[in-house]
């Protein structure tokens, strides 16, 4: 008996220590591992930087989202397909180079959907703790107002009140034109959009506040304020990571549906809703430009979607053990 | 049970009646002048002027909600005693569409049967194809075929509704002539021109909406066919296509009937996009085309009218939950 556990002590002696990982590093080192998510988040990544310079990497590429006659043929058809200088091909019309436009549209579509999901996850995740938070009148009230705003016909609403709105967003000092349709556009997402990931936040909230390290802060004082701000937000980066990923490709598409039915940008600013909705004229004349930009289309959601994915069987410690 | 369901219903009333509100005070504070909208083009100031007082816009705004709600339950008669042609509008009473000289809810009953015929021939479709992939999929966790669905499953739910749409018509239509040009009858009167005109807007909405449902149902049952009931269940020898629908399916139902409630109500709303693609006079098409001709009436009443199906899904829903979670029903 005696020489076991000496002999235990010993082994524990020489062994390096067991590091314990944390749910965290767990999670991030599933989340390694996967190749599908490194590969998403890396062609997401791509994505992101190319659009954010647009320019820059036009002028590298020696491609211009310019109007070019030289490269129109008559009845407006463009004088080659896709070749080494216009890899994607010439827009139909205009002459313009197709990959410049994408580029430039992924832009617009990526800003768009990225601050929409910036102010929705802000808004949801403050809202939603402090529903959690509060409890009583307070958490009623805000669960009643998500229940409420979820019940609305968005995509109905988004149409009625968009000359209205656009109107009176001019009236209050924001720009015209493109300018006040795109703060629109963000403005509605963000007021229509908070209730997922609120009541998904508060759900969170609600078994995080009966765990002891609140209840400890809570016997040391700390202000309702500071528990909310320091205790309970940090914890809940998971729900937003997952939630912003998957909830990003739906805005893209949400422009890209609005574009559509007329209600995005104006001609001058091309969008990927844009370009989708203009290439199908040209499906059978000029096949390359509805392709290129529907595959771009495709590849960053599904990227997004894939990652957004990758992260939740990550966080989810029972997956891949069932 | 009774408690459960009365509670839900006052739930239920509480929020159409917020719901009117804020709908209300949408379309009557946010444009600067409502009356402006009732004549389009053709406004000149009497017009207006003369529009706002036929409308009551000109009377505080709890007033006009009051005249508004009031319509709803009684009717309401427009240019009662000011010496023009009085309009009639019988209860139920959504408003009076100047525009298209016809009271709102007789345009959205119009509306309202291609919309459902559109919703409910593309429900069953996607349930249909969506559940059945979704346990496909999880039955064949990691082998070919599990990834063979789950990656058309998510390059469909990738594309939006529009271009899916878009595409169909074109190659279906345009390109091969495999169907006639959509022009709607309804059902009674020319079944084959209805059901050739409807498949294409049909296929669109399940395309889209089956991918969701077969990631989710993949989900749930990947989740419940881990749980040790499973093997008790194969364990006293059931038949493996008792033990997935009847154990592991019903189990994991729940989020699969949610969602498919919610959307199933937003669809009765109105299908926007698909309506407008393929030219089906169902309540989005109304909905756009009030939208352009900013007819305020007809946009406030169908949005009225969709947001009620929805609340009156997420009513249905609740009560389903009692037909397939025995502990809705005990607690």
């Amino acid at each position: 008996m005696q020489v076991a556990a000496d002999h235990a002590l010993e082994a524990a002696d020489s062994a390096p220590a067991l590091q314990g990982l944390s749910p965290g590093k767990l999670a991030w080192r599933r989340l390694r591992r996967n190749k599908t998510a490194m590969t998403s988040l890396g062609v997401a990544i791509f994505i992101i930087l190319v659009s954010a310079f647009a320019p820059v990497v036009c002028a590298l590429l020696g491609v211009s989202p310019d109007g070019n006659s030289d490269l129109i043929a008559d009845a407006g058809r463009p004088v080659s397909g896709p070749t080494l200088a216009h890899p994607f091909g010439i827009e139909p019309g205009t002459g313009k180079d197709i990959l410049a436009l994408l580029l430039y549209g992924a832009r617009v579509s990526l800003l768009i959907a990225l601050t929409s999901v910036v102010l929705t996850v802000t808004i949801g995740v403050l809202l939603g703790t402090i529903a959690a938070a509060s409890r009583g009148f307070v958490d009623r009230a805000l669960t009643w107002l998500m229940d409420l705003t979820l019940t609305f016909p968005q995509l109905l609403l988004l149409l009625a009140l968009s000359n209205v709105m656009i109107d009176r967003l001019t009236a209050l000092g924001v720009p015209g034109g493109n300018f006040s349709r795109i703060t629109y556009l963000i403005l509605f997402f963000a007021i229509f959009g908070w209730p997922y990931i609120a009541r998904i936040v508060r759900g969170q909230v609600i078994s995080l506040r009966e765990r002891e390290f609140v209840e400890a802060a809570t016997a040391m004082g700390a202000s309702r304020r500071r528990i909310i701000l320091t205790e309970l937000v940090p914890n809940l980066w998971a729900p937003v990571i997952v939630y912003s990923s998957i909830s990003l490709p739906g805005y893209i598409a949400a422009e890209a549906t609005l574009s559509f039915l007329g209600v995005g940008t104006d001609a001058s600013l091309p969008t990927w809703g844009k370009l989708l909705s203009d290439s199908i004229n040209y499906w059978q004349t000029y096949p390359a430009y509805l392709l290129f930009p529907s595959i771009g289309l495709v590849i960053t959601v599904l990227s997004f979607n894939l990652f957004g994915d990758a992260v939740r069987d990550a966080l989810d410690p029972r997956a891949g053990r069932v | 049970m009774l408690g459960f369901v009365v509670k839900r219903l006052g739930a239920m009333v509480v929020m159409l009646v917020g719901l009117s509100i804020t709908v209300f005070l949408l379309f009557s504070v946010l444009p600067a002048d409502p009356a402006r909208l009732t004549c389009g083009k053709s406004c000149t100031p009497d017009v207006v002027q003369a529009n706002r007082v036929r409308l009551g816009l000109d009377k505080p705004l709890t007033e006009q909600y009051t005249t508004y709600v009031k319509g709803i339950f009684a009717g309401r008669t427009y240019n009662e005693g000011q010496g023009v042609a009085e309009i009639d509008c019988p209860a139920p009473c959504l408003g009076y569409s100047f525009s298209q000289q016809k009271p709102v809810t007789e345009l959205i009953t119009e509306a309202v049967p291609v919309t459902m015929w559109l919703a409910l021939g593309s429900f069953v479709l996607w349930m249909a194809i969506g559940v059945t992939g979704g346990v496909i999929a999880s039955l064949n966790r990691g082998r070919w075929l599990d990834v063979a669905l789950q990656s058309t499953a998510l390059v469909l739910y990738s594309l939006p509704t529009f271009f899916v749409g878009l595409i169909m018509l074109i190659v279906v239509i345009v390109q091969f002539g495999l169907l006639p040009y959509p022009d709607y009858y309804p059902p009674t009167q020319d079944f084959p021109k209805f059901f050739d005109t409807m498949l294409l807007p049909w296929l669109t909405i399940a395309t889209a909406s089956a991918a969701f449902y077969v990631r989710l149902t993949r989900t749930q049952m990947v989740e419940t066919l881990g749980e040790d009931y499973i093997r008790t269940a194969r364990a006293k020898g059931l038949t493996e296509r008792a033990v997935t629908v009847k154990h592991a399916l019903r189990a994991g139902l729940t989020p699969i009937v949610t969602a498919a409630g919610l959307d199933l109500g937003l669809l009765l709303g109105g299908a926007i996009i698909v309506e407008q693609i393929f030219n089906l006079p169902g309540v989005g098409r109304l909905a756009v085309g009030s939208v352009i001709d900013s007819d305020l009436p007809v946009i406030t009443g169908v949005t009225l009218v969709a947001a009620t199906f929805i609340i009156i899904a997420n009513f249905v829903v609740d009560l389903l939950y009692m037909v397939i979670d025995p502990r809705v029903r005990l607690s």
